[in-house]
């Protein structure tokens, strides 16, 4: 069995049932990282269908008097980052001979990301929804329906982002033998975390060189929002080793597992999650869908705990101001996620500084423009 | 010998009522649910049982003093069943502990796996995945009995009896130190159920259908429990 942690966070706290496949995903991930083919054929898909990479936007009038550079993820096929790590699951997944997906979805974009692939190469895909997702992210359920997966709405519960992680997780103990489970983030049991932020750090590779190109120097700071973790995580592990970058994640207020959080052990993993005394999972609270999750991936609060990361909170007004002044000065709408790590990247006390814009915002725009018409 | 019956019942004020009217009806055993907030390995029947176990206050602690108060009344086995969360936050040991001082016999950490902390003395679990090398270790690490997850899947009734509990069973006996106990559940509702795991199996685990009829209270189960005892025993 794998003995992958980060520091004492990580491990693999699922049943028996999928500890046997956990190893046989472990052992496909290794042998497709020393395979040359595989990395030639994610490559391919890179840029010749999702559209990497993905360009640096220097965002003058949001910021004045800073240097910000958007990483425009949003300009991602399907909008969001989350593509990276669905493209390379699902070879990953046709490696190991499974037919059939099962993945979980908050704000909807990993959810179209997976239906995306699962219809690009075949397979069958099943997306657990939560029911008040579903309604706040109505246009990605229209999507994914399109793209031809069948969307399970989760009734139970927070009806959110949790309780569609645990369902799938159910899903993929019933049928483990034929499915592979597509998860989303940095999160769930080993080698998942490690997994998905090596298929997103192609956002940070891509990111240093563009900055560099640009400003012959490397960022002050580089700043993501977390909800799970993935697009800070896959831009942080472009940055890992330039000691000088400050690493600045950006939780949801209401959803801050790293800020306000505890040692707990949720979906498979130990990590820093909202929980009580008794290691009861508490409710998160967010306006955007993608951040609106009590976990994080384990590697984070391995970050938080070394140093090597910060991690700080926005409210839900805070991404909605940002929301609203990108888009009126930069005609960019960014994913109210985004929003978050835009709001707290103007406020930074550095001067040039690497925002990741993992996704875009049509999705959001019913949510945001009733949130800002109750603001205004 | 007779085969055994293990009955669960989720953690609540009115459990060690339910539990004696279990052992009165004939079970061997009582598995205990200490409620987790995010059970991946339940089904809806425990899932929900858990969520009004945890609206109603029943924390680890709460939980405990449950079991002792069972041991008070009945004089089967009590193993309390819970998630690794539990754990983490009450302490390994400390749990180990303190539930061995309410009366508990060993423990059922569904989400732990056999390598890891293994300072927990606790019943093990294997599934039709389980390659010959994890039942192996699974049954020398066990604590009294093997816990045979009889199919891939969550716990809850099926219309019919796994069709993969007998090449399972099979398997693991070949593997296992000779008379170690094989106790089958994930499924089991009917007394007809019961019957075919037993058959096969040396001890039947019947949950979520036992949780359901502990809702119509102490007689219902009593009876509930006497119908698989006698389809058991027939």
């Amino acid at each position: 069995m794998s003995t992958t942690t980060f520091g004492t966070y990580g491990g693999r706290y699922v049943p028996e049932t999928l500890i046997p496949a956990l190893d046989e995903l472990e052992a496909g991930w290794r042998a497709a990282l020393a395979d040359d083919a595989f990395h030639a054929e994610l490559h391919h898909l890179a840029t010749t269908y999702a559209g990497r990479p993905t360009p640096l936007t220097l965002a003058e009038r949001f910021a004045p008097g800073k240097r910000i550079y958007l990483k425009r993820e949003d300009l991602l096929h399907t909008g969001a980052h989350k593509l990276n790590n669905a493209l390379g699951q699902a070879v990953l997944a046709r490696r190991l001979g499974k037919k059939r997906i099962v993945a979980e979805t908050g704000a909807g974009q990993h959810g179209v990301a997976t239906a995306t692939v699962c219809a690009r190469f075949g397979l069958d895909c099943v997306v657990y929804m939560g029911e008040e997702d579903m309604r706040r992210q109505r246009p990605n359920v229209e999507r994914m329906y399109l793209l031809g997966a069948e969307v399970v709405g989760v009734t139970f519960g927070t009806k959110t982002l949790k309780e569609a992680t645990s369902e799938a997780i159910r899903d993929w103990i019933t049928n483990v033998e034929t499915t592979h489970y597509l998860i989303g983030s940095c999160v769930g049991p080993a080698p998942y975390p490690e997994l998905v932020a090596e298929l997103q750090s192609v956002i940070g590779r891509e990111a240093r060189e563009q900055v560099l190109a640009a400003e012959g120097r490397l960022p002050e700071a580089v700043v993501a929002c977390v909800g799970g973790g993935s697009n800070a995580i896959g831009t942080f592990h472009g940055f890992l080793d330039d000691a000088d970058v400050r690493l600045v994640g950006v939780e949801a207020a209401g959803a801050a597992s790293l800020g306000t959080g505890r040692a707990a052990v949720l979906h498979g993993a130990r990590s820093s999650v909202l929980a009580d005394e008794d290691g009861q999972i508490a409710d998160a609270h967010s306006i955007s869908a993608g951040l609106d999750y009590p976990g994080v991936g384990p590697e984070h609060a391995f970050l938080r705990d070394t140093g090597r990361a910060e991690y700080r909170a926005a409210t839900d007004d805070d991404a909605l101001a940002a929301f609203q002044d990108l888009a009126r000065t930069e005609g960019i709408i960014p994913a109210l996620e985004s929003a978050h790590a835009c709001a707290r990247a103007r406020d930074l006390d550095a001067e040039l500084i690497l925002v990741c814009l993992s996704g875009r915002g049509d999705k959001d725009l019913d949510e945001a423009l009733r949130a800002l018409g109750r603001m205004s | 010998m007779s085969k055994k019956l293990v009955v669960y019942l989720m953690a609540e004020p009115e459990t060690p009522e339910l539990a004696r009217a279990a052992v009165d009806g004939g079970a061997d055993l009582i598995e205990l649910g200490i409620p987790f907030s995010d059970p991946l390995a339940e089904g809806p029947v425990i899932r929900e049982a858990a969520e009004r176990a945890l609206a109603r206050g029943m924390r680890t602690r709460p939980c405990l003093d449950v079991l002792a108060r069972i041991r008070g009344l009945v004089h089967v086995p009590i193993v309390p069943m819970t998630y690794a969360a539990i754990l983490e936050a009450y302490g390994y040991e400390r749990f180990a502990a303190d539930a061995a001082a309410a009366g508990a016999s060993s423990a059922i950490v569904v989400d732990l796996p056999v390598e890891v902390h293994p300072e927990v003395k606790r019943v093990q679990l294997i599934a039709p995945t389980s390659t010959d090398e994890r039942i192996r270790t699974a049954a020398a690490n066990t604590d009294g009995w093997l816990y045979v997850v009889s199919l891939t899947g969550t716990t809850g009734a099926r219309e019919e009896v796994s069709q993969r509990l007998d090449a399972l069973v099979a398997r693991t006996r070949a593997l296992a130190p000779a008379g170690l106990p094989l106790y089958a559940g994930f499924g089991v509702s009917t007394p007809e159920h019961a019957r075919a795991y037993a058959e096969v199996a040396d001890g039947v685990v019947v949950g979520s259908r036992a949780v359901q009829v502990a809702e119509d209270g102490p007689d219902a189960l009593r009876a509930y429990v006497a119908s698989l005892r006698a389809a058991i025993d027939a």
